[in-house]
């Protein structure tokens, strides 16, 4: 290994870690939005849009990101639906996202016997309170796992926006290891700088299911 | 079908070519999760055990597997070979072997959790009932084990099927690729097949896994 | 007479247009009056004690309370359920907050009570079950029969009017029935109003006003709580309350 060369591929590694973070955390936020947004409708029955959101959802978890980014990046155009590079790659992640994430959401609420609902009508709370103040953090400490787990698989899924010309880490490795033959080197800095998107949120994330799990419902 | 650019598929030997390459996607899948399944099976029963070293290289191979992305994989292996090893790991061999790397841990980890999640009662209620640990097994733990195992593991094999379409990008020709070479090759006869391709790629993407993941729904309401 | 809290006129339920769950069923309460509903399993007496707090839509009929109508649809049942308080056979104490967070959510978030004032109230209330203690702890670490005095506690913090209890000792220890019952006993010697659905016949006896006797979906017999259980008019009741009383067993020799 050439630590020059390493040192030489840094900052052109690090730029491109930035990118990936940006689309990445971009796409995850949009994820949760719609992922909660879709989980309510179907959690709650709304007619009509609980078919739309269960074909959305049953669309965008059975295929892969690569190919939905290849649709929506090179097929779309052609209707004259024109988005750029970064775009796509936010709504690619989102939308696989937020199928993803309202799976998640949804068996957190699944997992809530109606009768909390109930026990906090005969409160005298409205459906708002009762759903914001009851149902809602009961799902959210619930889906913690599965969520944790789906913002991993996300961050790992930004891998492949090299395929839609994005100047991601992939693109980087790819383009020293073609132009310049530097690839033990290009590898090295692939992993680690993976390694330093990914370990931090693997980390955060047990300590919180944990969390989640013991403490705040007192175990 | 002419503005949308789906007619590109039926010119000459497009079609042909089309599920050619679907056929490399499915032959990558097929493979991976067998083995995946196989190894899956032993990695996973080995990982029950109390060996501190046994723990210690499964926890690493899981945590390895859970935070790299398949596709620094891909690259590690297929262009990482050749300078390492020396030798040249063809695009094909690369993906299974990631692929099956992957899937081993995934699937080790789905068969601990349902024998772990047998209960102890079980297991005592059989002791109570005279059968000897071999019965135990074969009469009670097993056949539990497997339905709560099946549904999870036909999740995997979607997911495995999906990851395929990622050896394009180390160029493998596969359904993904043929497409983008076949809306090349017609650029001026029809400049709006990037639709209609990209389309039918994803429609089919969807036809392979739908119903498997469906078929795994099925099966988890049926025996939960 | 005194003042009428509640009164059903001719409610009618049903599951799927199949039997009917409720069948014409009418009674009325009265202020400061305990009422005690027993009846076998599937006898539709939790499913009435739930149309009372507008849980359970009704098919025909009316239920009131002091004059208004009380419809899980309409405006005002929000208000109305404050006023009738419901305690559950399974506690439904929310598991992410703690005690004290359970007795003052709904005083501070519906009502918009002062929180100092409502925590010394919940205290006081908590104290008074023995479960000052456990003001800080989550409902998991609580016995049944503490999160059932906490579940009674949080619907007392409501002020309201009337408590409906629905078989709230069903799911308890034998040993922790007690406990959970002599809260109620304590509350019935103050006056309170309340509507008590239970198995348990020597606590039915003790409690109530008046007993109400149903079966498939209506009142079969009522009465005052020693004519019912000494002398019951009905065949249906007769048989009800044998199941109670175990024969000494003659052994074969």
């Amino acid at each position: 290994m050439d630590f020059v060369v390493l040192k030489e591929y840094l900052p052109l590694f690090a730029k491109a870690m930035i990118l990936t973070l940006k689309i990445g955390w971009m796409g995850i936020a949009f994820a949760i939005l719609i992922g909660l947004f879709s989980a309510m409708i179907k959690h709650l029955g709304v007619p009509f849009l609980r078919y739309v959101v269960s074909v959305y959802i049953e669309l965008f978890r059975n295929t892969p990101l690569l190919v939905q980014l290849f649709f929506l990046y090179f097929g779309l155009p052609k209707i004259g639906i024109d988005i750029d590079a970064e775009f796509c790659g936010v709504l690619g992640l989102a939308l696989l996202g937020g199928a993803y994430m309202a799976e998640a959401f949804r068996s957190g609420f699944e997992a809530i016997e109606p009768i909390q609902m109930e026990s906090a009508l005969s409160l005298g709370m409205n459906h708002f309170q009762a759903m914001g103040h009851v149902i809602l953090p009961q799902a959210v400490s619930i889906s913690t796992p599965a969520f944790v787990a789906n913002i991993i698989f996300l961050l790992k899924e930004t891998s492949v926006f090299s395929a839609i010309s994005l100047m991601d880490l992939m693109f980087t490795a790819k383009d020293l290891i073609g132009s310049y033959y530097k690839t033990t080197e290009s590898l090295a800095l692939l992993v680690i700088f993976y390694l330093v998107i990914l370990l931090p949120v693997s980390i955060v994330g047990s300590i919180v299911e944990r969390r989640v799990r013991y403490a705040s419902f007192g175990d | 079908m002419q503005v949308l650019g789906i007619d590109v598929l039926f010119k000459g030997i497009n079609m042909q070519r089309f599920l050619e390459g679907l056929w490399v996607s499915m032959r990558i899948s097929l493979i991976s999760v067998l083995i995946s399944i196989f190894l899956g099976l032993l990695v996973g029963a080995l990982m029950t055990r109390r060996n501190p070293v046994i723990k210690i290289f499964t926890r690493i191979y899981l945590e390895i597997v859970r935070i790299m992305p398949q596709m620094v994989l891909l690259f590690l292996v297929f262009f990482g070979s050749t300078r390492v090893l020396g030798i040249n790991i063809d695009a094909e061999i690369s993906a299974i072997i990631v692929f099956s790397f992957w899937g081993t841990a995934e699937m080790a980890d789905l068969v601990r959790s349902a024998l772990i999640s047998i209960p102890k009662h079980q297991y005592e209620s059989a002791a109570a009932l005279g059968l000897t640990e071999r019965d135990t097994y074969v009469h009670i733990v097993i056949p539990q084990t497997i339905r709560r195992l099946i549904p999870t593991s036909i999740n995997l094999i979607t997911r495995m099927i999906k990851t395929t379409s990622l050896v394009m990008l180390i160029g493998v020709v596969e359904v993904l690729k043929v497409g983008q070479q076949i809306i090349e090759a017609n650029r001026d006869t029809s400049p709006n097949a990037a639709f209609g391709v990209y389309l039918t790629v994803f429609i089919l993407y969807f036809m392979a896994c739908w119903p498997i993941s469906m078929f795994a729904k099925y099966l988890e309401r049926k025996w939960n | 007479m005194s003042q009428e809290f509640i009164k059903v006129n001719h409610i009618t339920k049903t599951y799927d247009g199949e039997k009917n769950i409720l069948d014409d069923l009418s009674l009325t309460v009265h202020k400061g009056e305990v009422l005690v509903v027993i009846g076998p399993s599937g006898c539709g007496k939790s499913t009435f004690l739930r149309t009372l707090n507008g849980l359970e839509p009704i098919q025909s009929g009316e239920i009131r309370y002091r004059g208004e109508l009380v419809d899980s649809k309409s405006k005002n049942i929000t208000s109305l359920r404050q006023k009738i308080g419901m305690v559950f056979q399974s506690y439904e104490l929310f598991p992410h907050k703690t005690i004290l967070q359970n007795v003052m959510l709904s005083p501070t978030l519906v009502q918009k009570r002062d929180k100092k004032e409502v925590e010394k109230e919940a205290i006081e209330l908590l104290r008074r079950v023995g479960l000052e203690d456990k003001k800080d702890s989550y409902p998991r670490q609580l016995s049944g029969g503490q999160k059932q005095r906490v579940a009674i506690v949080r619907a007392l913090a409501m002020h309201p009017e009337v408590l409906l209890f629905d078989e709230v000792t069903a799911a308890l220890d034998p040993e922790m029935v007690r406990e959970v019952l002599d809260v109620i006993l304590d509350l019935a010697e103050q006056g309170s109003t309340m509507v008590i659905v239970t198995h348990e016949m020597d606590f039915a006896k003790a409690v109530a006003n008046r007993i109400i006797f149903m079966d498939g979906g209506h009142i079969v017999e009522s009465g005052k709580p020693l004519e019912f259980f000494e002398a019951p008019k009905t065949e249906r009741a007769k048989r009800f309350l044998n199941t109670f009383t175990y024969e000494t067993v003659r052994k074969i020799s």
